[in-house]
């Protein structure tokens, strides 16, 4: 019996032949993301008169197949950030359960009333995807940060190419075409943040969601949302998009049977 | 041949328990001119007397600003100090970086206090030779620590390094219960007035040998060194030392007299 390491496991030389140990090599280059394997799709936040609602649905799509119906891409980062992810799901993991995690375990180990807030954080974020870019390695995400941070609510964005800004009402994915312009009627600038209340933003988040799950074929009706207020985090995950109506959808050519 | 077998390097312990060289490091503090620190609910100050080593050389520089929000006052080797508030400010820059965050006072602390530590553990290493007092305000508010040598740091309302630092201590031991309230002007004034104690008695504060520094919450970091200082030491009035032979009256009489 051959007992050294690099034979464990292996076939044995006077039954199978000389192993070729050339499938232990790869003569390939490493082999970087190219692009997204399993993905999430939106994630959509907006600042009300007191704090942030974000939104993300529980779908990982292989393709267009969706594969995994129970996702949770919302993760509460410290006591008052959120961190939602679109795009690709292992990359989340990886953020979410290694970074995320150790970074939070590490400051908090220090134990001298100092603590991580939401800007503390997206800078963080933003540094690691853009550092990641620059290997030529992206981690294939678009991130949104949200927050109570300095007494005020917090809302912005980091993508996978290391692009950063912030604004009062954000979406990524396919959010960022059809979300966006919904929350931008509620929420135009800045200035019209304090004159959300937090019913009317949890409101057109729902609406928000409605309106993805009904045109963004790689979306979900189940969905998390969480809302981030000065006293804490309130999480609900297996929200439901409410009252569907698929009217809409008989004028449109290709839904249901074809005639003509 | 030695006169003690136990202080060749700082790895050893004398058959005492202690660490000759370590403590010889804390000796070098001694040797430097003196630096005061105090901090209120609002403000940390430091204040520190120059030296200059002869009548043509400038003065030593005592207190260095690390950051908007902190900066150091030191005592003893001035090399081993810039080696450490250069380390100092790459923390501060890169918890800005990174974190868009002005460090920490208590993390930074414990960052120079490792480096130190580590000396006193590693054969062919030596201790640093400085004492630090750090000051400044972050978001848990104005603080004031003292770093050593040894590694060992300790957070203080008001703490006083160097040569001669007992008189100051003795002068902050009796006034510290009023640091808490007082304003930005009367800090300043208590941390001069604890330095000018620690003058011998020939010698007085003035623009040339005294350096000021404030920070406070929402202010920063701002040095007084040379003509600036002026402002302060009028404030102060007198600026000798109020122990000993003269007392504060007397003094401020005989200044009046040569006017």
């Amino acid at each position: 019996m051959n007992h050294l390491p690099e034979a464990w496991g292996r076939p044995r030389n006077d039954v199978y032949g000389t192993y070729d140990a050339s499938y232990l090599q790869s003569s390939m280059p490493n082999q970087h993301t190219q692009s997204p394997i399993v993905t999430g799709t939106s994630v959509v936040a907006l600042k009300f008169n007191g704090g942030v609602v974000i939104a993300a649905d529980n779908l990982a799509s292989y393709g267009s197949l969706a594969r995994f119906t129970n996702v949770e891409r919302l993760k509460q980062v410290g006591t008052h950030t959120v961190v939602g992810a679109g795009g690709d799901i292992s990359d989340m993991q990886y953020l979410h359960e290694k970074l995320l995690d150790s970074l939070i375990i590490k400051e908090e180990y220090q134990n001298d009333g100092h603590h991580l807030r939401a800007s503390h954080i997206y800078r963080y974020l933003s540094k690691v995807l853009y550092q990641r870019r620059c290997k030529f390695d992206p981690l294939w995400n678009t991130l949104l940060v949200a927050g109570w941070d300095d007494g005020k609510p917090f809302l912005a964005s980091a993508d996978l190419l290391g692009t950063t800004f912030s604004a009062p009402a954000l979406a990524t994915g396919f959010g960022a075409h059809l979300a966006v312009p919904l929350l931008r009627r509620v929420c135009p600038d800045e200035a019209a943040v304090e004159n959300i209340t937090r019913e009317q933003a949890v409101d057109t988040i729902e609406e928000c969601m409605k309106v993805l799950f009904y045109r963004d074929a790689r979306s979900l009706s189940k969905y998390s949302l969480a809302i981030i207020t000065g006293k804490d985090v309130e999480g609900a995950a297996e929200c439901e998009a409410k009252n569907q109506s698929w009217k809409f959808a008989e004028g449109i050519r290709g839904y249901g049977t074809q005639v003509v | 041949m030695f006169r003690n077998n136990y202080d060749n390097d700082s790895v050893t312990f004398s058959p005492q328990g202690r660490i000759f060289q370590v403590e010889y490091a804390l000796e070098a503090i001694k040797q430097g001119s003196v630096a005061v620190g105090l901090v209120s609910k609002t403000h940390a100050v430091l204040v520190a007397l120059k030296r200059n080593a002869e009548e043509l050389g400038s003065y030593q520089k005592k207190i260095i600003g690390i950051d908007t929000h902190l900066g150091v006052a030191l005592a003893g080797l001035a090399p081993d100090a810039r080696v450490l508030s250069n380390f100092m400010r790459q923390q501060s820059m890169s918890s800005r970086l990174l974190y868009n965050r002005p460090v920490p006072i208590s993390r930074v602390v414990n960052a120079i206090a490792n480096k130190a530590q580590v000396n006193t553990q590693h054969y062919g290493r030596r201790p640093y030779g400085v004492g630090l007092l750090v000051a400044g305000v972050d978001e848990t508010g104005p603080h004031l620590w003292e770093f050593q040598p040894s590694g060992m740091v300790l957070e203080y309302k008001g703490a006083a390094i160097g040569a001669r630092s007992q008189s100051a201590r003795t002068y902050l031991e009796r006034a510290f219960e009023e640091f808490v309230d007082s304003n930005r002007e009367e800090l300043v004034l208590h941390g001069l007035k604890a330095l000018r104690d620690s003058l011998a008695q020939d010698k007085e504060l003035t623009t040339a040998n005294t350096t000021v520094s404030v920070v406070g919450i929402g202010e920063n970091f701002k040095l007084y060194d040379g003509d600036e200082v002026g402002e302060w030491l009028e404030k102060l009035g007198n600026v000798q030392s109020s122990r000993g032979g003269r007392t504060g009256e007397e003094a401020v009489e005989s200044m009046d007299t040569s006017e």
